[in-house]
């Protein structure tokens, strides 16, 4: 029984980046009509950034999100100036297309630098505390990673403010409801596309910054945390930031229960059930609009 | 004020307008009235910047707005409420009506314009707080016409306004219409209530097939035999036989 509920306990945590790597996929794919996939990559650079900046300036792992955050943003920037701002002045159909195209390069360079950077040894941050655990009864709370689904929500609950209260994130919510609309009533939907991007790209960051810190990172670890973020996405539906950190909690929770119920190696197949059985009966997803 | 010469716009291979000329003076009201397919839509989307037309030339106040990006045509004090309205439907009826200012003119100006739309629409203020798509149509046609009007507009342009809206409703946004003309807003109406859309409007174009067929004064229009067997029915024109 403290097995399980062991398992779950560490689903949960996870889960909670699940949901942070998830938000970035969910906002350009809402508004922009585009899916990275190279989305994962960027959570890969975001971990090495935050691998860099913990080893060359000593920064605390979870401080080093201070520097980690600003670099991804303008990675976005740049990344949507030089690629994604061509795609989106397609239409929505030929956008995915290219989006795929563009999306399948960058990872592919992604990796290949990484490699060439890092080479292609697993790595993760080391910290005074990282072996400390909380007690709570027979099961053992990993500290970093209790962290780190804190910094997740932090992180969510606050772009979820940014969405609702600030002028472009209502902008940015707007162009992901009706693109045209968003133009007639004065919105420059290229910089809301640009915005979009680059918080995605910031989120993406911040993700891998806490996955060095909590678990491990290589420069291969993209396409699986692609693939988790995707799952998310489908099964929380576009539309609420919020929804899509409780469907990255419920994706972890879910791989436990699976591990602990059929072995490990099933863990990964539930997600992939999960997707299909979402897409077949409830298309939106949970919390889709 | 809005100088159309010469329009050209297609949709791929399909021809939709062929040399439209209109013209529209400050504070005028024009209806552009035609039959579905008429190109009337394409027109009002050409001088909003969603669609480039093919050759001629849309001057405002001057000014080239087919090179204009559709954000800056609404800067300039053109706003459409577009067909079928467009709103937002998952953000209250006042964070639709605050995203009509968007343009940095207008949002200085955001607590008058929020103040002007409730006064012409007094249904939409105890209703500010409601999710759009939880509004009747005719509600959401005044929080459609109102997110224009945010924007603080020389010129409103309106798609259809009365399609789908209980006659009641229709009477009562025309009359703001007017309402909103009388500030000195000029207003360019695409409207299939051809009997509405020529009482309130100073002159009418009409598009048929993609070319300005006829145009005049309103009342003379009202009383064209022509315009009457089109678009008013056999009874309207049994009426002025007699």
């Amino acid at each position: 029984m403290s097995i399980l509920a062991q398992q779950l306990v560490l689903g949960l945590l996870i889960g909670g980046l699940y949901g942070l790597a998830a938000a970035g996929l969910s906002l350009v794919f809402g508004v922009m009509k585009v899916l990275d996939v190279a989305h994962g990559e960027l959570i890969m650079l975001g971990g090495y950034a935050a691998f860099w900046a913990v080893a060359i300036f000593g920064l605390d792992p979870f401080g080093s999100l201070a520097l980690v955050i600003p670099l991804s943003l303008l990675l976005g920037v740049v990344l949507y100036l030089g690629l994604f701002g061509f795609v989106v002045r397609a239409d929505e159909e030929t956008r995915v297309k290219n989006s795929l195209l563009i999306g399948f390069g960058l990872a592919l360079a992604f990796h290949a630098l990484a490699v060439r950077l890092w080479t292609a040894d697993e790595r993760s941050i080391v910290t005074p505390y990282g072996g400390s655990v909380i007690l709570v009864g027979d099961l053992a709370i990993p500290v970093v990673r209790l962290l780190s689904l804190l910094v997740a929500f932090l992180l969510i609950g606050g772009l979820h403010l940014l969405l609702a209260r600030w002028r472009w994130g209502k902008a940015i919510r707007a162009t992901a409801e009706d693109w045209q609309a968003a133009l007639l009533t004065g919105i420059d939907v290229r910089r809301a596309y640009l915005l979009a991007f680059a918080l995605g790209t910031g989120l993406a960051g911040a993700a891998g910054t806490l996955v060095s810190v909590g678990y491990s990172i290589s420069p291969s670890i993209g396409l699986e945390w692609t693939l988790k973020a995707l799952i998310v996405v489908v099964l929380a539906g576009l539309g609420s930031m919020i929804g899509t950190f409780v469907g990255g909690l419920v994706l972890g929770v879910a791989e436990a229960a699976s591990a602990a119920a059929f072995g490990g190696p099933y863990r990964e197949v539930v997600g992939l059930v999960i997707f299909v059985v979402v897409l077949i009966a409830r298309p939106r997803g949970l919390f889709g609009r | 004020m809005l100088e159309i010469r010469d329009l050209d716009a297609a949709y791929g291979d399909v021809r939709v307008l062929s040399g439209v000329s209109l013209s529209i003076g400050p504070g005028e009201i024009v209806a552009l009235l035609g039959p579905n397919g008429a190109g009337k839509t394409t027109l009002l989307t050409a001088v909003a910047g969603l669609l480039r037309p093919r050759a001629g030339s849309i001057r405002w106040q001057g000014e080239e707005l087919t090179t204009l990006r559709p954000h800056l045509v609404v800067e300039r004090g053109l706003a459409l409420v577009p067909e079928g309205r467009r709103l937002f439907g998952t953000m209250t009826v006042e964070e639709n009506l605050e995203l009509g200012a968007f343009a940095a003119r207008a949002r200085r100006e955001l607590a008058a314009g929020l103040e002007r739309v409730y006064a012409l629409f007094p249904d939409l203020r105890g209703r500010r707080r409601q999710l759009v798509r939880s509004l009747s149509g005719g509600q959401q046609q005044m929080v459609a016409v109102g997110r224009a009007l945010m924007a603080r507009p020389t010129l409103l342009m309106l798609d259809e306004p009365s399609l789908g809206i209980a006659p009641r409703l229709v009477a009562s946004i025309f009359e703001a219409l007017a309402e909103i003309n009388r500030t000195g807003v000029g207003i360019f109406l695409v409207e299939q209530n051809v009997q509405a859309a020529l009482t309130l409007a100073h002159r009418a174009y009409v598009l048929e097939s993609g070319r300005i067929a006829a145009h005049g004064p309103a009342a003379d229009l009202l009383r064209d035999p022509h315009v009457r067997r089109a678009y008013l029915g056999p009874l309207a024109v049994r009426a002025i036989q007699r």
